[in-house]
């Protein structure tokens, strides 16, 4: 019991230090514009893991809620001149309602029928945002105002760098404090058998889409953060190919661990962008790390290190 | 008085009939055992009364209500709890958390608290870890708390779905083939979790192979072919029943 609640406070202490610690190591506003995508991915991929790591549910159109975030952010103060800090939730409670409304119909579906459910999410995303050439500027994508802290535009990656660090420190200490309660293990239970968990009172259904909500909203205000720190927005960000490097993250950081999702988000951002020629073959490194992952690593990074550690300690 | 109450029960697949207008009753407090060949219908009458199926006719009533087709959450909430002859272990899980989900309706699951992690959320763990340790020895795997399931002997993941069953603290409990593949000896341990079970006022319903266990405890016993009812008695009457005998236990006693 203690070991755990250590594990917890000390996995979120680390973190806490590797960011502070990390701007010594940024001399640039090239390292700091690929740190801070990394915090914008690592948001999305630690609520991504609540649904697929720890409840074993697939979601290959996450993408999709990530950007219809970063469009209703975009519209709403683009078009609407709301302020930023109002789009934001508000967004992602539209968001939620959305996810809510599909949860109980797509989460029916188990497997492979529930990655096609999702991927057909993501694509009918894709297409509103590509066809609503008015609000969305279409396939051009359109310019987003930038955010604004008590009057003044955030243009510097030092500040950005910032609020990122503080929404992941928060959405991880949210998730860790949902795996670590009754919630968690009936997400868990779920994962391991549905109707052993029925029958020990768990309302699968509602667990289920309880999760996908949680884990939508939470792409939903990355994808506002974003929107706004990149100052354009285009609908590749609802696309497949988004949707596919999430859950690659995912699955290399390891499933069912939280801070896994922060390192596989960390690696997969990183990698392409510093060998700079991989860049064009982005697509195919994302592929052989997710079979690479599959094959020889099939609980991720993160856990298959822990266990040898932990093996190793035991000698 | 009747705690479970069966009447006309029926549940097709396709055209065959794994249980065919099936009544009987269940008093509170006894061990009321099922038996029956392979393919009787035992488990699927099990997976009826804990609503993972729902009955294509007939009527299910638990404490004078009738739940015929209701949730198995819901059900479970009534108080009803049960174990798989197949092995429904959560194997992403440590023994113990499995034993922790079995107090899934009896622990504080407001999201809100979740989230902030109220004190309370935190107390909750720590006595739900404490009750499943206790209730992992009552069971006799003491030795397990701290084990993966995957690592641990058939015979015991058999007790510590008993254990997880009873973390949800039941009235009524359903046992299907509790002694499968046990030895002798795991199997007389059994037979005394089950009467220590009962003897704690929770009524039990066992489907069991094994005669000598079978006959030992029951209260009650119910003998199932082809989804009917071949007879029902206590033990003498059952083993004195020539039906029985000549469909069931023929070759063996
Ligand atoms: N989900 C199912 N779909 C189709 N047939 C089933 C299903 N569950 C059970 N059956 C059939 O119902 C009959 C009774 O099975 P079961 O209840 O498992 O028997 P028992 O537990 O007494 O061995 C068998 O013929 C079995 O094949
Ligand atoms: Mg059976």
């Amino acid at each position: 019991m203690r070991r755990l609640s250590q594990a917890r406070t000390g996995g979120l202490l680390s973190l806490v230090i590797v960011i502070v610690l990390l701007p010594l190591a940024l001399d640039n506003i090239y390292h700091y514009d690929i740190v801070i995508r990394i915090g914008i991915n690592a948001i999305v991929c630690v609520g991504l893991n609540l649904f697929i790591g720890y409840a074993g549910q697939i979601s290959l159109g996450h993408a999709g809620f990530f950007a219809l975030g970063a469009y209703g952010s975009a519209i709403l103060t683009g078009h609407y001149s709301w302020p930023a800090w109002f789009a934001l939730p508000a967004s992602a409670a539209a968001v939620g309602m959305i996810a809510f409304v599909v949860a109980r119909p797509i989460l029916r579906l188990k497997g492979h029928y529930l990655a096609m459910g999702t991927l057909g999410m993501g694509i009918i995303v894709f297409i509103v945002i590509t066809q609503e050439v008015a609000l969305t500027g279409g396939p051009d994508g359109m310019p987003v105002p930038p955010l604004t802290i008590a009057g003044t535009e955030i243009y510097s990656e030092t500040t950005w760098y910032w609020i990122i660090a503080t929404v992941l420190v928060a959405t991880v200490w949210l998730a860790l404090n949902i795996v670590d309660s009754p919630i968690g293990r009936a997400l868990r239970a779920i994962h391991g058998s549905e109707p052993a968990s029925s029958v020990m009172g768990i309302n699968v259904a509602r667990y289920k889409a309880m999760v996908f909500v949680i884990s939508a909203v939470i792409a939903s205000v990355a994808g506002s953060l974003f929107t706004h720190y990149s100052g354009f927005i285009t609908p590749s960000e609802a696309g497949f190919l988004h949707s596919v490097e999430l859950v690659t993250m995912v699955v290399l950081g390891g499933m069912a661990s939280t801070f896994g999702a922060v390192v596989g988000a960390g690696l997969l951002t990183a990698l392409p962008q510093l060998l700079a020629t991989l860049r064009d073959y982005e697509m195919l490194v994302f592929g052989a790390v997710l079979m690479g992952t599959m094959i020889f690593m099939p609980h991720g990074l993160v856990p298959t290190i822990a266990a040898m550690f932990q093996r190793w300690r035991r000698k | 008085m009747s705690l479970l109450e069966v009447d006309g029960l029926t549940k097709s697949f396709g055209g065959l009939s794994a249980i065919e207008s099936l009544a009987f009753n269940v008093a509170e407090g006894q061990i009321h055992s099922i038996i029956g060949p392979n393919g009787a219908g035992k488990t699927t009458l099990f997976n009826m009364i804990s609503g993972l199926y729902s009955p294509s006719a007939g009527r299910i009533r638990y404490s004078g209500r009738d739940v015929t087709g209701a949730a198995p959450h819901m059900l479970a909430a009534a108080g009803i709890s049960r174990t798989f002859q197949n092995l429904q272990v959560f194997f992403n899980m440590s023994a113990i958390e499995n034993v922790m989900v079995g107090r899934h309706l009896h622990e504080n699951r407001n999201l809100f608290a979740t989230l902030v992690r109220l004190p309370a959320i935190a107390r909750g763990n720590a006595e739900a870890r404490e009750r499943a340790a206790d209730l992992m020895s009552y069971v006799g795997l003491g030795a397990y708390v701290r084990v993966d399931p995957g690592s641990m002997p058939y015979g015991a993941l058999k007790r510590l779905e008993i254990a997880r069953a009873l973390a949800a603290q039941p009235r009524l409990l359903l046992l299907d083939e509790p002694a499968a593949g046990l030895n002798p000896r795991e199997t007389g341990e059994i037979d005394q979790l089950i009467q220590k079970v009962k003897d704690s006022g929770v009524t039990v319903v066992l489907v069991e192979h094994d005669m000598k266990l079978v006959m030992n405890i029951s209260d009650r016993i119910l003998v199932l072919n082809y989804g009917r009812k071949l007879a029902e008695g206590d033990s003498d009457e059952v083993r004195r029943n020539p039906e029985v005998v000549a469909a069931y236990l023929g070759a063996g006693s």
